[in-house]
C-alpha cells in the first residue's frame, strides 16, 4: 500500500527581514501508512511545529520551505496554489494545536467554529454536521454533549477544550490529522483522560495522525512509530515498542534518561536529623485580612512541616494548588495569617522588613523563570558581586574572585562574567540564577520548579548540579514541582498539595507505596510509564473525567470531595478530615482508615465535577 | 566530583545578542533631527541677513538668490526668519518637555513605589486632566495668565504630565513585577537601590522614545498657539507666528507661508521617524 | 447575571467619573477665568473707568460676593443655559453660541461622514496585506500627515486648491447651505483639511487593532480549517478588533476638536473655535467658560464612548 504521507528530504530555514536564512529543518524524510500514528518527538525549537504545519503545505510568517518535497496521497504540496491548499484544509488535513484555549476564538459559541470546517467545504449540512458533533462529543467523554456546543470557549475547562478542538478536527473525517502538543498544557491528571480521549477515536476511526511531543511516555502510549528529532536534524526512527525497550542513537537515550531521572539513594532517617525549618499551622492568602484572621483570597490551609538540615522536601500539587504562595511566605515576600516559621529554632518575623539581614541570607529564592529573575541590564558580575557585597561585605578584587568561585561552582564558564543575561541560553540563565542564590551563602534554597521551563536534558543537569550542591554544601532545598518524577530523583521528603490543603507527607518513598491517599493516588497512576502500552492497562474509567477545581466547596468539607470517588458520602463533605498517621511512615489527611485504603488502592478514580 | 556534572552541550554555550541595525528611515530621522537641533543653537548666527532687516519693501518678494526662499509680509529673508526661529520654537518645546517629564516621570515612580490610595489619587487626577483637549487648554490658560514664554513653557508642560505620568507608571509597574525586583527585596533592599539600580536601567529605552513624541506634540501645541496669535509675541517670532503673519500672502501665491510650516513639518516627522525606527522597537 | 451587573456597574463607574470631571473641569476653568485675572469689571471698563462705575458694574456681575457663592451661581447658570453676556459686545453668549454652532456640527458632522468610512477602508486593506508595498506607502504617509500641524495641511489646501488650481474660495464667510453647489463649494476644502489627521488616525488605529487579532492563534487555526477572505474577517478578525475599532473612531474623532479650532481660523470658517480664539483674543471670560465647558463636554462624550466601546469588546462580558 502507498504512504498516505511522503516527506523527503526536506528543508525548511528561518527568514528574516532582509532575507538571511538560518536552517530550522535539515534534511528529514520519513512517511505515514495509511491508519498509522507517528510520532514527532524532540524538545522546543527542535523543529517539530514548523515539520507539521508543513504537512499542511503551511508555513509561518518567517519561515519557508527551502527544499525537498513533501506528498500527500500522491500529490506535491510544495507550490499547490493557495486555492487548492485552502481545499485541503480542514477536509484532507486537520490540527489540533498546542493551546486549545487560544485556538478558538473568543467572540463565537464552540458548535459553530467546531462544524465550520464541514460546512465551509460543503461537506454536510449544518443539522448532520451537528449531529456528527455531539456524537463526536460523546465519544471523547465530553459532558453533557448536547449543550456543550452552545457554550463560549471561556465557559469550558482546559480540558474539555482540547476535546472540543479534537472533536473538530475529526469532524470532517480527514486523511491525516495532526496532533501538535495537545496535552502538554494541562495538568497530568486532566492530560490522561484527554490521551485516553484521543486514543480511542484514533483507534475506533482508523486515524492516521502525526502525534507532535516533547514527552517519550505520552507518545509511547498513542504512536506506532516513533520519530527523534534534534536540532531540526532526525536522530531515529523506529517502531515504538523498539525505540523505547532498545534505543539506538544515544540522543534518545539521553532523552529517556532524562525523562525519568534516577530516584536519589535513601539517606538516613529525617528524626536523626535536627529541623533546620519548621512551619506550623500555616494559612495564608492574598486580599486584606478580614476580622475572623483570614485573607480575602485564603490559599493555604494548616499547613505544617519540618525540613531537616541538609535534606529536600519536595512539594507537589497541580496548577493553582498554592505551591509558589507558599515559597513565597516562607521567603517573607507574603506575610501569613496565622501560624508560624522557624529557621533553627528561631521564630521568623511574617515580613520581609521585619527580618534581619541575617536571616534574610540564610533562605535565598531561585525562581522559576531565570529570564525573569535575572535583570536584563546588569552583567552576570554585577548580579552576583551585589550579594556578594551586601551579606558579605566583598568588594573589588575579593568580589570578582568570589564571584569566579561561583561560576566554577554552578559550572558556568567564566567568561560568561562579563556578560548579561539576554545572551545566554535558558541553562546557562537558570545555573547564573543558582549562583546569585548561592553567592548570599544561604542555609535553605526555595527552589520553584527551576526546571520546568528547561529542556528535559538541560534540566536533568540542573538537578544533578543541586545533588552536588546539596552534598557539597550541606544545604536544605524545598523543592517545588508539578512532576512526581522530578520530586522523585531529589527529594528526600515529599509533602501533597491539594487546594492548599496538605493531602499526604512523609519520606519520598510513600509515594511509590500504597495505600496512599487517593489524591496522591490519582497523582502517582496518571503519570505516563515509559513504556507501551501502560495507557491500556490502567482502569477503564480512570482519569476519563478528571477536571480540575480550586474552588474551596465548604470551610469543612475536604477540599478533595467533588473529585474523590471513594468519599464517604454524608461524611467527607460535612466534617473536616482528620491528619491520621499510615504505617508505612506517611501523614495524610483523609476519612478514609488505612485498611478501607488499602483495599480501594488503585481505584481511585476521579468524579466527575 | 564537579566532573561528573555534564557542562552545557556546547552548540548553546554562547548567543550573542545581535546588534539591530537602525533602518534607513531612522537614519533619515537622525539626521533631521540633528541639523535643527543645530539650527536651534547656531541659526541665529548663521543666518545671512538678520531676521528682522527689511530687504524688499514690497513684501512677499519671489524665491531669487540671495533670498533663497522668498520674502515675507514685511519683506524680511523667510530663510533668514526660519533659521533664527529654530531657536524660538525648539526652545520652549524641550523647556515644556523636559517639565513634563520631569514632573509626570517622579510622580509615576512614586506612584509605582507607594502604591494604595495615593497610587489611586494620583492617576484618577492625571485622568482627569487628560480629558481636556490639549489646544483648549492653553487657550484657558492664556486667557487667564496672559501671553509670555514662562507660561506658554508651563502650561505645555502641565498639559504633557499626565501623559507622561501614565506611560512611566505603567512602565515601572511592569518591571516592579518583575523577579529581579522581587529578588532585590528579598534581600533587604532598600527602595531608593531598588528604584535606582534596579528599575530605572530597564526604563530607559522606552522612557527615552516617549519623551521624542512627548516634545513633538509640544512643538505641535505651541506653535498652534503662535498660529492663532496667543503664542509668542512680536518681535520674537517661531515658525507658527511666521505662518500667521505671512497667511495673506497666500491669496497671491506667495509661499512664505508654507515654508515655516514645512519646516514644523520636517522636525515633527523627523522626531517620529526617528523614535519609531530606535533599535529593539518592534513595529 | 453577573456579567450583566459587570457592564451595569462600569458603565455607572465610568459615567460617575466623566460627571466628577466635568465638575473639576468647571472648578477649574472657573478659577482660572474668575479668580486670576484680577478685576474682571477693570479689565471691561478700561483704566479711565470711574470708581462709581466700576462699583455698579461689580454689583451687577455680582463681584462684590465671595467667589464660592459666584461658582455656584455660575454653575447653575451653566446647567440651566443661562451663560451670561459677553463682555465685548454685550449680547447674551447663548445667543453667540446658538447661532455659530449649527456651522460648527456640519463641519464636524460633513468631516464624520467623510473620514469614517475612509479610514476604515484603508485601515482594513493595509492590515490585511501588512508589509506590502501599499501598507508601507500609506504607514509613512499616515505618520507624516499626523505628526505635521493641522495649519500646514489647511495652508498648503489653500494654496494648491483655492490659489493655484481656483476651484474652490479659500475663505467661508458663512457656509452656504441653500445649494448644493455653493455647500461643497463653500465646505470642500475646511472638510478636506480637518479629515487629514483624522483619516491618518483612523486608518492607523484601525490597522492596529486589525493586525493584533489577525496575529492570534485562533486565526491561524481558522486558516488551517480552510476559512479564508472574507469569511476570515467578517467571523474572526472583525467582531474580536470591534471593540479597539470603535475605541480608536471615537478617540480620532476627538481630534475634530483641536482641528477645528485651527482649521476655522484659516478658513475664517464662522464656527464655534473660531468664537472661542476670538474670545479668547479680546479675554471676553464668559464667552471662555462656555465654550470651553461646550468643548469639554463633548470631548468627554467621545471619550466615554471610547471607553464603553473597548469594554464591550470583552467577550466574556458580552457574551452574558
Ligand atoms: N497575587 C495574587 N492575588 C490573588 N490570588 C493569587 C495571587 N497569586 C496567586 N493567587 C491564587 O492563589 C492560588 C495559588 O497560586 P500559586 O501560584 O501558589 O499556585 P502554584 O501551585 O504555584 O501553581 P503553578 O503550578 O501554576 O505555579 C491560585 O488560585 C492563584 O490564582
Ligand atoms: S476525606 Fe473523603 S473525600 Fe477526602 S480524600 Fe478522604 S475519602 Fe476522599
Ligand atoms: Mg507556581
Amino acid at each position: 500500500m502507498r504512504p498516505l504521507v511522503e516527506v523527503s528530504g526536506l528543508h525548511i530555514a528561518a527568514v528574516d527581514g532582509r532575507g538571511a536564512q538560518t536552517p530550522i529543518v535539515k534534511d528529514v524524510s520519513f512517511d505515514i501508512a495509511p491508519g498509522e500514528v507517528l510520532a514527532l518527538i524532540g524538545q522546543s525549537g527542535s523543529g517539530k511545529t514548523t515539520i507539521a504545519l508543513s504537512l499542511m503545505g503551511y508555513a509561518r510568517d518567517g519561515t519557508r520551505i527551502t527544499g525537498g518535497s513533501v506528498k500527500l496521497d500522491g500529490t506535491e504540496l510544495r507550490g499547490l496554489p493557495a486555492r487548492a491548499l485552502q481545499q485541503l484544509h480542514g477536509r484532507d488535513v486537520a490540527y489540533v494545536p498546542q493551546s486549545a484555549a487560544a485556538s478558538f476564538n473568543p467572540s463565537r459559541r464552540l458548535m459553530p467554529q467546531v462544524i465550520e470546517s464541514a460546512v465551509v467545504h460543503g461537506l454536510m449540512t449544518r443539522r448532520e454536521a451537528e449531529a456528527k458533533a455531539i456524537a463526536l462529543f460523546a465519544e471523547l467523554a465530553l459532558p453533557d454533549p448536547a449543550n456543550v456546543g452552545n457554550r463560549y470557549p471561556h465557559q469550558v475547562s482546559g480540558g474539555q477544550l482540547q476535546r472540543l478542538i479534537a472533536a473538530m478536527a475529526l469532524l470532517t473525517s480527514p486523511r491525516l490529522v495532526i496532533f501538535d502538543e495537545p496535552t502538554t498544557a494541562l495538568d497530568v491528571t486532566t492530560q490522561i483522560g484527554v490521551l485516553r480521549a484521543f486514543k480511542r477515536v484514533v483507534r475506533e476511526h482508523g486515524v492516521t495522525a502525526l502525534y507532535v511531543s516533547h514527552d517519550l511516555a505520552v507518545v509511547a502510549q498513542i504512536a506506532d512509530r516513533i520519530l527523534v528529532l534534534n536540532q531540526g536534524e532526525m536522530q531515529e526512527i523506529g517502531e515504538a515498542e523498539r525505540l523505547i525497550s532498545a534505543p539506538s542513537h544515544a540522543y534518545t537515550r539521553s532523552l529517556m534518561a532524562a525523562a525519568r531521572p534516577p530516584e536519589r539513594n535513601e539517606r538516613p532517617a529525617a528524626e536523626e536529623r535536627k529541623p533546620l525549618l519548621q512551619v506550623s499551622a500555616l494559612t495564608a492568602g492574598y486580599g486584606r485580612i478580614g476580622t475572623n484572621g483570614m485573607p480575602l483570597i485564603p490559599v493555604l490551609h494548616d499547613i505544617s512541616f519540618t525540613v531537616p538540615a541538609g535534606h529536600t522536601l519536595g512539594i507537589v500539587g497541580e496548577s493553582g494548588s498554592g505551591k509558589s504562595t507558599l515559597a513565597r511566605v516562607i521567603a517573607g515576600l507574603l506575610p501569613q495569617a496565622k501560624g508560624t516559621v522557624t529557621l533553627d529554632g528561631a521564630t521568623l518575623p511574617p515580613s520581609l522588613a521585619r527580618r534581619t539581614r541575617d536571616q534574610l541570607r540564610q533562605i535565598q529564592f531561585v525562581h522559576q523563570m531565570a529570564d525573569t529573575a535575572l535583570n536584563p541590564s546588569h552583567t552576570v558580575a554585577e548580579i552576583l558581586g551585589r550579594p556578594l557585597t551586601f551579606f558579605g561585605g566583598l568588594r573589588g578584587r575579593a568580589r570578582d574572585r568570589a564571584v569566579a568561585e561561583l561560576l566554577d561552582m554552578v559550572r558556568l564558564p567564566a567568561a560568561v562574567m562579563h556578560q548579561r543575561p539576554a545572551s545566554l541560553s535558558g541553562g546557562q540563565k537558570q545555573r547564573a540564577n543558582l549562583a546569585r542564590a548561592l553567592a548570599a551563602r544561604p542555609r535553605l534554597l526555595l527552589c520553584d520548579e527551576v526546571t520546568s521551563a528547561l529542556d528535559s536534558v538541560v534540566g536533568a543537569a540542573v538537578l544533578k548540579l543541586l545533588a552536588e550542591l546539596q552534598s557539597e554544601l550541606g544545604l536544605s532545598y524545598v523543592f517545588i514541582s508539578h512532576d512526581i518524577s522530578t520530586v522523585r530523583a531529589i527529594c528526600d521528603q515529599v509533602m501533597v498539595l491539594y487546594a492548599g490543603q496538605m493531602m499526604e507527607r512523609g519520606v519520598r518513598r510513600v509515594l511509590s507505596s500504597t495505600p496512599r491517599h487517593p489524591y496522591s493516588d490519582l497523582l502517582v497512576n496518571s503519570v505516563p510509564e515509559l513504556r507501551t502500552g501502560w495507557l491500556d492497562e490502567i482502569e477503564p474509567a480512570f482519569g476519563l473525567e478528571s477536571e480540575v477545581t480550586t474552588t474551596f466547596p465548604n470551610a469543612r468539607a475536604c477540599a478533595f470531595f467533588p473529585r474523590c470517588s471513594v468519599h464517604i458520602p454524608g461524611r467527607c463533605e460535612r466534617d473536616t478530615p482528620p491528619i491520621q498517621h499510615l504505617s508505612k511512615g506517611a501523614d495524610i489527611r483523609c476519612h478514609r482508615s488505612e485498611n478501607e485504603l488499602r483495599a480501594l488502592a488503585g481505584t481511585a478514580v476521579a468524579a466527575e465535577v | 566530583m564537579s566532573s561528573t556534572v555534564e557542562r552545557e552541550p556546547a552548540h548553546v554555550v554562547i548567543k550573542r545578542p545581535r546588534r539591530m541595525p537602525i533602518p534607513l528611515l531612522g537614519w533619515v530621522g537622525i539626521v533631521v533631527v540633528a541639523f535643527w537641533l543645530i539650527m536651534a543653537v547656531f541659526g541665529p548666527m548663521l543666518t545671512p541677513h538678520p531676521a528682522g532687516e527689511v530687504i524688499d519693501p514690497d513684501g512677499f518678494g519671489p524665491m531669487v538668490p540671495g533670498m533663497w526662499l522668498g520674502s515675507d509680509v514685511l519683506g524680511r529673508d523667510v530663510l533668514s526668519r526660519i533659521m533664527a526661529g529654530a531657536q524660538t520654537t525648539v526652545g520652549p518645546a524641550i523647556a515644556a518637555t523636559l517639565l513634563a517629564v520631569f514632573i509626570g516621570g517622579t510622580l509615576a515612580l512614586a506612584a509605582a513605589a507607594v502604591g494604595g490610595w495615593i497610587d489611586t489619587a494620583l492617576s484618577r487626577t492625571m485622568d482627569a486632566v487628560i480629558s481636556v483637549p490639549s489646544l483648549l487648554f492653553g487657550l484657558v490658560a492664556v486667557a487667564a495668565l496672559g501671553v509670555s514664554v514662562p507660561v506658554l513653557i508651563c502650561t505645555a508642560g502641565v498639559i504633557y504630565v499626565p501623559g507622561a505620568f501614565r506611560i512611566w507608571r505603567s512602565l515601572a509597574v511592569n518591571v516592579n513585577a518583575m523577579d529581579y525586583v522581587s529578588v532585590a527585596r528579598e534581600r533587604g533592599e532598600g527602595m531608593p537601590y531598588i528604584m535606582r539600580r534596579e528599575i530605572l536601567p530597564n526604563l530607559l529605552g522606552p522612557v527615552l522614545a516617549d519623551c521624542g513624541l512627548r516634545f513633538v506634540f509640544a512643538v505641535l501645541l505651541l506653535s498652534s498657539l503662535s498660529f492663532l496669535g496667543l503664542g509668542i509675541q512680536p518681535p520674537d517670532a517661531d515658525w507658527g507666528s511666521m505662518v500667521r503673519e505671512n497667511l495673506p500672502g497666500l491669496i497671491y501665491g506667495a509661499p512664505a507661508a508654507i515654508f515655516p510650516a514645512a519646516a514644523l513639518a520636517t522636525l515633527t516627522i523627523g522626531v517620529n521617524l526617528l523614535v519609531d525606527n530606535l533599535p529593539g522597537r518592534e513595529r | 447575571m453577573r456579567p450583566a451587573l459587570a457592564v451595569t456597574g462600569f458603565l455607572l463607574k465610568r459615567l460617575l467619573f466623566a460627571a466628577g470631571t466635568l465638575l473639576a473641569v468647571s472648578l477649574a476653568v472657573f478659577a482660572a477665568t474668575e479668580i486670576l485675572p484680577g478685576d474682571v469689571a477693570g479689565a471691561v471698563l478700561g483704566q479711565s473707568a470711574t470708581p462709581e462705575a466700576l462699583a455698579a458694574l461689580r454689583a451687577s456681575m455680582h463681584l462684590d460676593l465671595p467667589a464660592s457663592v459666584r461658582y455656584l451661581h455660575w454653575l447653575g447658570g451653566m446647567v440651566t443655559g443661562d451663560v451670561g453676556h459677553s463682555l465685548v459686545n454685550n449680547r447674551p453668549v447663548s445667543e453667540l453660541i446658538g447661532s455659530r454652532l449649527p456651522n460648527s456640527l456640519l463641519l464636524a458632522g460633513a468631516a464624520t461622514a467623510f473620514c469614517v468610512p475612509i479610514g476604515l477602508l484603508l485601515g482594513i486593506c493595509s492590515a490585511m496585506r501588512p508589509t506590502s508595498v501599499f501598507d508601507r506607502v500609506t504607514s509613512v504617509a499616515t505618520l507624516s500627515i499626523v505628526a505635521v500641524p493641522e495649519f500646514f495641511i489647511g495652508t498648503l489646501a489653500v494654496l494648491v486648491f483655492a490659489v493655484n488650481l481656483r476651484w474652490f474660495p479659500a475663505l467661508t464667510l458663512s457656509p452656504r447651505i441653500d445649494s448644493v453647489e455653493g455647500f461643497f463649494r463653500s465646505m470642500t476644502l475646511p472638510v478636506l483639511s480637518l479629515s487629514g489627521i483624522i483619516i491618518a488616525q483612523i486608518m492607523r488605529m484601525t490597522r492596529a487593532a486589525l493586525l493584533d487579532v489577525l496575529r492570534r492563534p485562533y486565526v491561524e487555526m481558522a486558516r488551517l480549517k480552510g476559512v479564508v477572505g472574507a469569511r476570515l474577517v467578517l467571523f474572526y478578525a472583525l467582531p474580536n478588533a470591534l471593540g479597539p475599532i470603535a475605541n480608536a473612531l471615537a478617540l480620532s474623532l476627538s481630534h475634530l476638536l483641536g482641528g477645528a479650532i485651527i482649521i476655522e481660523t484659516i478658513f475664517n470658517f464662522p464656527g464655534l473655535a473660531k468664537l472661542l480664539v476670538d474670545a479668547v483674543s479680546t479675554r471676553d471670560m464668559p464667552l471662555v467658560q462656555a465654550c470651553t465647558m461646550l468643548f469639554c463636554l463633548a470631548y468627554l462624550i467621545l471619550g466615554t464612548l471610547a471607553d464603553i466601546a473597548g469594554m464591550l469588546a470583552n467577550p466574556r462580558l458580552r457574551a452574558s
